[in-house]
């Protein structure tokens, strides 16, 4: 008896049965299942949720991986640092090593396994309890997460969070398809506010900082923005392309804005993710560092201002620091908590830039405001979209009455 | 004086399996059945017990909520069976024909003369109002009601459908009479779409005729009403289908009801697939071993795969459609099925997915779903396929949550089911859109009436 059958016979036998969601997740993992249409229309495109979930996985790999090099290099490169012997970068020479990449590994994939761990063993319990199939939601969920935490998150502070952001972000609404807030955004909020020690500051950011502070082999790590919000942006020495391709200290994934801008396009050209969000949040990035560029220009911030670091920080260059990029492309478009009308998104997308730049200039304790921006619009797209769909009904209403009106014109003629 | 319509939003479905545009007679079948599930929202009362013995044209039962629409039997005969089904409620009626056919015969109407009173008491009479349609609710019309225009698509942009302009070619004259009566029963117009000048529709008189381009749903008559004049609240359109307005010009004209069709039998299942001629109600095995089948394990559908009703192998011809597919049966596993690249399903993203490489390209699907029914999460997609201006996610959140107000503000009164075929057959959730927007129509209908 072939796999398939041997399968298919375990799922007739827990079929009803309390565990049946739990096989069946892993069943439908293997085999794409045997269910055919009963209603309405009686063949169906290609596309279900695991394929869409699955190409936004696929967009991240190459950001996953480039993480894990990251992590290593920006670590060996602090304890250089530390010694008095600042390394320069040689891509092949000293970024694309084992050693990055082993040491990135090692500090990164338990975060991956946690992540999954702990997210999936929820989804499934809730699944079994209630008594339907395993979304794919978490998929992509549980691989954000760990792309945006600083890469020496204590794992049980993580799990913490993940369960936190997992029962009440997304179950206690029902489950996929059902939440307000992203469900990763609410594990990084979780995170930075239970633990802000943990998630800001210079020590937090490249591997061993914190274990060795204090100590001789002391290192540290401050990102741009930490160095811009401190007014000290002429210490840092990295150059706009360590900037663009992503060779500088950050959360594990949002360094390389490179790597991030083609997983964007590959969203885009594969029409899982709305390039209209993506496009407006961009424009409204833009539009606010143009907004504070010109009051620097204008002279109404001067030099002793604490905000005139970031405030003079080129417009454009916003977009290549911090978790800006990232935010835009893999979380401002999470289709369930964002804008859900055409016309909506570009509203929730201008928005997201927008107040994402803002709050990064006037948070004295925390120069990043994308992951906090996201969740404000998350609360604000319901909204947004109600007064879209608004538009259409009054046109409706107005096209009644003008059709009323002209019937009632015939009538007394 | 056509106007043309446009519409860039929707999907062309290219499967293989297309009628070869011939036409070959069947035999007369030995039983005929006339299903329920072709008259959605009437509640039949039966005019006659079973074993009465019945001529073509003769009623078979009525609407108990209004009783002057009677559905009538498509051949003489002996009604052999009335099937029930839960609560008693008829499923079918089976009707074993004569050898030789009788039908009824009504006295021929004058329609230049006639009043709009005495074509409705006529087409009543006749047993053809069951083919006129109302909106809001995508039911058989009420003919005490006085619809603002009439809408009837001429030609189908549905995959395997029949092509019409081969169906209705040569019949001009029950097409022009059709018209004109129905002409008389509107303050408004007849509003005609077809696909270009050589449709048989494209010349008739006394309607409106508008050449609409673009992909499914073109052809419906949804979008014609919406891009032509859309249904407000308190109005009422009627709609036909072409192919009836062969059956109703021929009872005005002759004074009987000829219920023999010419459809289309197609899908991938199907060996060869043709044009059939066969009354309504035949049955379909001996057409479809005609026509050979090549994929013993089948489903057979009632209508096109978009819309048409599943019906068993031994199953009949539906009252109302003029296309009858074959389709396999897509019930087994596929391996890696939702994360392999595909090149043989179509799909409306490019997620490791390649018909968009491929537009030309005609493909065998089968009744899979591919995967899994999940609460809606994707947004974005059903916009591109849906040319109606109404939001089409809003609204059938709005019908399954029943929110009454919502669904009228929104456009239910515009849409019936089909016009939901496509974002259902793109539904990356896999949820059953034109069951939610018949029991949203339904719940509506009830609640408002």
């Amino acid at each position: 008896m072939s796999f398939k059958n041997k399968l298919h016979e375990i799922k007739e036998q827990y079929k009803g049965k309390k565990m049946a969601p739990a096989f069946n997740a892993i069943h439908t993992f293997l085999y794409m299942p045997n269910e055919t249409t009963h209603s309405g229309g009686h063949v169906r495109a290609v596309d279900d949720l695991k394929r869409t979930m699955n190409t936004v996985i696929t967009a991240l790999i190459p950001v996953l991986i480039f993480g894990m090099f990251n992590a290593g290099y920006q670590h060996y490169a602090a304890v250089d640092a530390a010694n008095g012997t600042p390394r320069t970068l040689d891509i092949l020479g000293n970024f694309l090593t084992f050693d990055n990449f082993w040491m990135g590994a090692l500090t990164i994939l338990p975060l991956v396994i946690v992540s999954y761990g702990v997210g999936l063993a929820i989804e499934f319990l809730f699944a079994v309890i209630k008594g339907h199939e395993v979304e794919e939601g978490y998929l992509v969920t549980g691989m954000l997460v760990p792309l945006i935490v600083p890469v020496d998150t204590p794992l049980w502070m993580l799990a913490v969070a993940v369960a936190f952001g997992v029962v009440i972000g997304k179950e206690v609404f029902g489950g996929t398809g059902m939440n307000i807030l992203n469900p990763a955004l609410t594990i990084r909020a979780f995170l930075f506010f239970a633990y802000p020690t943990w998630m800001s500051g210079d020590k937090v950011w490249v591997h061993k900082a914190v274990e060795y502070a204090g100590t001789p082999d002391a290192i540290s790590g401050e990102t741009i923005l930490g160095y811009l919000a401190q007014g000290r942006g002429a210490e840092y020495s990295y150059s706009l392309s360590d900037m663009f391709f992503g060779f500088i200290p950050g959360s594990v994934g949002e360094t390389s804005t490179f790597l991030i801008l083609l997983g964007g396009l590959f969203l885009i050209f594969t029409k899982i993710a709305s390039w209209r969000i993506m496009l407006s949040a961009v424009l409204g990035a833009l539009t606010m560092g143009l907004i504070f560029n010109g009051v620097v220009d204008a002279g109404w911030i001067t030099e002793s201002s604490k905000f005139y670091g970031l405030m003079s920080f080129a417009f454009w260059q916003h977009l290549i620091v911090g978790g800006l990029a990232f935010g835009i492309v893999y979380m401002a478009t999470d289709p369930v908590t964002g804008s859900q009308t055409n016309k909506g998104k570009w509203y929730y997308g201008f928005f997201i830039g927008f107040i994402s730049v803002m709050i990064r200039v006037f948070n004295p304790a925390y120069p990043e405001g994308v992951f906090l921006a996201i969740l404000l619009m998350n609360v604000f797209a319901p909204t947004i979209d109600h007064y879209v769909v608004k538009g259409n009904i009054k046109k409706r209403l107005k096209r009644a009455k003008t059709s009323n009106a002209s019937n009632l014109n015939v009538e007394t003629a | 004086m056509s106007k043309d319509i446009q519409i860039k939003k929707g999907l062309d479905i290219r499967l293989v399996g297309a009628a070869k545009t011939q036409t070959n007679p069947t035999k007369p079948s030995a039983t005929y059945k006339v299903s329920l599930e072709d008259f959605h929202g009437i509640v039949p009362k039966l005019a006659v017990k079973e074993g009465a013995q019945l001529k073509a044209g003769a009623p078979l039962f009525f609407d108990k909520n209004k009783e002057s629409i009677q559905v009538v039997s498509p051949v003489s005969g002996t009604l052999t069976q009335v099937e029930r089904g839960a609560r008693r409620r008829i499923v079918s009626l089976s009707i074993q024909a004569d050898a030789s056919q009788t039908a009824l015969t009504h006295p021929t109407i004058d329609i230049a003369q006639a009043d709009a009173a005495a074509i409705k008491d006529y087409l009543l009479a006749g047993g053809v109002w069951p083919f006129v349609k109302q909106r809001p609710y995508d039911v058989v019309a009420n003919p005490d009601q006085t619809p603002k225009g009439i809408f009837i698509s001429g030609f189908n942009s549905a995959p395997l459908a029949a092509d019409l302009d081969y169906v209705l070619a040569g019949q001009e004259g029950f097409l022009q009479t059709a018209i004109s009566a129905l002409a008389k029963l509107t303050p408004g117009k007849v509003h005609v779409s077809v696909r270009d000048a050589k449709s048989p529709l494209a010349s008739v008189k006394e309607a409106e005729i508008h050449q609409v381009k673009g992909p499914h749903p073109a052809g419906l008559v949804g979008t014609l009403i919406n891009k032509v004049d859309p249904i407000n609240k308190g109005e009422v359109v009627w709609t036909l289908q072409a192919q009836d307005l062969l059956i109703i010009g021929e009872l005005l004209e002759k004074g009987v009801f000829n219920g023999t069709r010419t459809f289309a039998l197609g899908g991938s299942a199907i060996e060869n697939p043709q044009y059939f001629t066969a009354v309504i109600g035949a049955e379909l095995a001996p057409i479809v071993q005609t026509a050979g089948v090549s994929n013993e394990n089948y489903r057979l559908v009632n209508g096109d795969v978009l819309t048409g009703l599943a019906t068993p192998k031994n199953g009949h011809l539906g009252y109302k459609n003029t296309a009858v597919n074959a389709i396999p049966e897509g019930d087994d596993y596929e391996f890696f099925g939702w994360n392999k690249p595909e090149f043989n399903k179509i799909s409306s993203t490019r997620a490791l997915t390649f018909s968009w490489l491929f537009p030309k390209k005609k493909y065998d699907l089968n009744t899979n779903t591919n995967g899994e029914h999940r609460a809606f999460v994707v947004t974005g997609g059903y916009e591109e396929v849906f040319p109606l201006d109404i939001y089409p996610l809003q609204l059938l959140k709005s019908c399954m949550i029943k929110d009454l107000d919502e669904m009228e503000q929104l456009g239910l009164y515009e849409v019936a089911p089909e016009d939901f075929a496509l974002t259902e057959f793109i539904c990356i959730s896999k949820q059953p859109h034109q069951q939610i927007i018949r029991e949203g129509l339904d719940l509506l209908q009830k609640e408002i009436g």
